[in-house]
């Protein structure tokens, strides 16, 4: 075909508005998160003092950091996505960098006799499977999203994608995991989350090239 | 934002509003800016710059799949400029893979005659082929024989849905043909 024939089939169809990658990245987690939260309920849910544990500040930023990387992680995905929109990986280390601060003030808060037992605390094993078990449905969800939009480079937007489905993954486990010390959350859930970025980066770099 | 890119992205809002006119005429511009573009990029990075229509047509066919990343607020010829440049190193990248043959392979293709013409052109000839049979209907009636939406379902006996659906369809898998192919 010439490229004249090709310029005349595309315009016998001028293309619709169509959903921004935004939009479809909202609709698609929706029921990404809906499936990870359901086995959550299935095959954890929360720990038994979780009403209590809400008073208490260090179970409380468990969920709120998971959060924050997810919403961060979604907002450079949506640039990642378009072709030229200068997408930055900065706003990221928001939440390490607060993480970091966190895991300071908890080794000046507590004696230096209980680090190593708050370090490895009593789950990580579960920890670092259960956090990416329940990331795959919004890492799918999020990568299928993705696949609409055109990402130049499918292996960064995969890796962000598992971020965000980590950082998602996350913020539900932490309901259940007894570990609270910023000192376990900083090592164990951002190992966990490393594993979702990196089977983010093996699957995007294979199906979001377009 | 040059002169250009407000006129493109001012054809591009018209076109997303069903304007035929407007988006034939942006499609012809971006072919015309982006062939010299192309050809440069591709000699540049040690590929052929006789590829250079068939990266213009993955180009075009891209603008037309993924022109809702486009956001209207933005300017456009970033936009353009990024999703170009993504094309030509894709094609050159699978050009690049096709390099790690063996060199007895070469040489056998070297001393037969050549199989295809090595005009671009024609890769997405014989991909039109690989269509089936419907889609490759639509896509030729209205590519070659200039007919409308309407006139392509008339003449194939099919609804002006069916025909807009076997049309994306057609230009979806034309688009991710170079991936599968080569």
């Amino acid at each position: 075909m010439k490229t004249d024939d090709l310029i005349r089939t595309l315009s016998a169809e001028p293309p619709a508005r169509g959903m921004t990658v935004a939009a479809r990245l909202a609709l698609a987690l929706v029921p990404g998160l809906a499936v990870a939260a359901l086995l959550f309920a299935v095959i954890l849910g929360p720990r038994d003092d979780v009403a209590t544990a809400f008073g208490h500040v260090r179970f409380v930023l468990k969920p709120i950091e998971a959060l924050a990387l997810a919403a961060l992680a979604a907002l450079v995905l949506v640039r990642l996505a378009q072709p030229g929109a200068g997408a930055s990986l900065l706003a990221l280390l928001a939440v390490p960098a607060a993480l970091l601060l966190a895991v300071a003030v908890e080794l000046v808060l507590v004696p230096r006799a209980q680090w190593a037992t708050l370090w490895v605390g009593d789950n990580w094993a579960r920890c670092l499977s259960l956090i990416p078990l329940l990331a795959l449905a919004p890492l799918a969800a999020a990568l299928l999203a993705l696949r609409h939009g055109a990402p130049t480079r499918p292996a960064l937007a995969g890796a962000v994608a598992g971020v965000l489905a980590g950082g998602l993954g996350a913020a539900l486990y932490a309901i259940h995991c007894t570990d609270d010390s910023p000192l376990f959350v900083a090592t164990w859930y951002t190992l966990a989350i490393a594993v979702t970025a990196g089977l983010g980066t093996f699957l995007g770099a294979r199906l979001l090239r377009w | 934002m040059s002169d250009r890119d407000r006129e493109w992205a001012a054809l591009m809002r018209q076109a997303r509003g069903g304007d035929r006119a407007a988006y034939d005429r942006l499609l012809r511009e971006i072919a015309q800016a982006m062939r010299p573009l192309v050809r440069r990029g591709l000699v540049r990075h040690g590929g052929n710059a006789s590829d250079t229509e068939d990266v213009v047509q993955d180009i075009l066919i891209a603008v037309h799949l993924k022109q809702h990343t486009w956001d209207e607020n933005r300017p456009f010829a970033p936009w353009l400029s990024a999703l170009a440049r993504y094309k030509t190193i894709d094609a050159l990248r699978r050009r690049g893979r096709r390099a790690e043959v063996p060199i007895e392979d070469f040489n056998d293709t070297l001393a037969a005659p050549p199989a295809e013409d090595p005009l671009a052109a024609r890769d997405v000839t014989r991909s039109l082929e690989k269509l089936p049979e419907r889609q490759r209907a639509v896509v030729r009636t209205i590519a070659v024989e200039g007919a409308s939406i309407a006139q392509t379902a008339e003449r194939l006996r099919m609804s002006e849905g069916a025909v807009r659906a076997a049309l994306h369809r057609g230009l979806a898998s034309l688009g991710r043909n170079g991936e599968r192919t080569r």
